[in-house]
């Protein structure tokens, strides 16, 4: 039983003080593998790997997987595996989701005041800044090479061809309607044929 | 029937379980959390539903990023008690939660060592590009239709730079973008104290 007040405890206390995402939580984890037996450093590059070819928030994933491996490695069953990893993953949520429910109701209150207003109006252009970094990091480490030895290494050919062709079908007037998710179903497919065709 | 009684009305139509789909259909297909899930997010509650505005999405996340947690988890939270209160929150983050807790479970029990097979790492390749692709369309839609000022440009220009630069160039040292976020913020605050004082002294 001790395993699960241990895993409330630990992750409520990663969700209250990892701010700035999922990867923000990966140095609370490492900490928690010196810390305990049931989890370890080569979990730990595995549970990275596989969180980032999963989908969902990254933090959700690494915590379902940690606490799964705390059931399992303590009880020896995967069926506990299950109700750990539920515990760590609720323990990890409970911070965000009572301190949001509790700035939601304070920017009911304010939303008619002109200062918070006036905060917001500097907001909005600078979170599409911040939107527009997001997307670079993802585009620019997708589709250039910047430790390439040579200017020809630089470009990484079928990936900014695939960029191409998907920046102009998402854009075309029947296609762009569709749902995002045909998208990545569709990048997924293509990511498989190159690879085992032209090779990526 | 006043504009706030049919906000009223509309808010408390929204099912439950609509709220928790669309959150179900978001975690199930972001690859990357955080800003990759803004695409995601633009079609199910801004797009098809009309639950937030644009407006709106944009003060979550900017909150998201100063507050404690997952991005993902606090922006749930936030559209689902706009709409429905304490149990519309809680559908919301419990859907967005959802397909990782069992993708995750189902595979570390299973094939543990998904990740290293070459379908997937090949499939994820191209997920990625994708990734970038949807996110240039929203930031595209966002700069044409959210800023229309010179400030904003000023702003959104500045907020990109101090966070790409450094890390693009390989520089050790990083802006965090909780010092944008509230940099922004005093901006905006200082310009609206401006412009009022000027309006009265007119």
């Amino acid at each position: 039983m001790r395993i699960y007040l241990i895993l409330i405890y630990e992750f409520f206390k990663i969700g209250l003080f990892a701010a700035g995402g999922g990867l923000a939580t990966l140095p609370f984890l490492s900490a928690l593998a010196d810390k305990y037996p049931w989890l370890t450093s080569e979990m730990i590059s595995q549970m990275v790997a596989l969180s980032e070819s999963t989908p969902g928030p990254l933090g959700i994933n690494m915590a379902t997987y940690s606490g799964y491996m705390a059931g399992y490695n303590t009880f020896g069953s995967p069926l506990l595996g299950v109700t750990t990893a539920f515990t760590a993953t609720a323990s990890l949520v409970a911070p965000s989701f009572i301190v949001i429910m509790i700035v939601a109701r304070m920017l009911d209150r304010y939303k008619n005041s002109t200062l918070v207003n006036d905060a917001f109006s500097g907001l909005r252009p600078a979170v599409a800044g911040l939107i527009a970094a997001a997307a670079w990091s993802v585009i620019g480490t997708t589709l250039f090479n910047f430790t390439a030895a040579s200017f020809g290494e630089f470009f990484c050919l079928p990936e900014i061809l695939l960029f191409a062709l998907m920046f102009v079908l998402t854009n075309l007037k029947h296609l762009k309607k569709l749902h995002p998710l045909v998208f990545i179903v569709f990048a997924a497919a293509a990511g498989i044929a190159i690879g085992y065709t032209v090779g990526w | 029937m006043s504009d706030r009684q049919t906000e009223r009305k509309n808010t408390e139509t929204t099912r439950l379980s609509s709220l928790f789909f669309a959150f179900v259909r978001i975690g199930a297909f972001t690859f990357g959390g955080g800003y990759a899930m803004l695409p995601m997010l633009e079609r199910e509650c801004v797009e098809k539903t009309g639950w937030v505005t644009r407006d709106e999405l944009l003060d979550y996340f900017a909150i998201g990023q100063c507050t404690p947690g997952v991005i993902a988890v606090n922006t749930a939270t936030f559209v689902g008690k706009k709409m429905r209160g304490f149990w519309g929150a809680l559908c919301c983050t419990a859907g967005v939660v959802l397909p990782s807790f069992i993708i995750i479970c189902v595979l570390t029990a299973l094939l543990a060592n998904f990740a290293e097979l070459t379908p997937v790492k090949y499939a994820l390749h191209g997920i990625r590009v994708a990734v970038g692709v949807l996110i240039l369309n929203t930031v595209i839609k966002l700069v044409k239709e959210k800023i229309n000022e010179p400030l904003g440009y000023v702003l959104a220009a500045a907020a990109f730079l101090l966070v790409a630069l450094p890390s693009t160039l390989g520089w050790s040292f990083r802006v965090s973008p909780v010092f944008v976020v509230i940099g922004a913020a005093l901006i905006g605050i200082v310009r609206g104290l401006i412009k009022r004082r000027g309006g009265a002294d007119k």
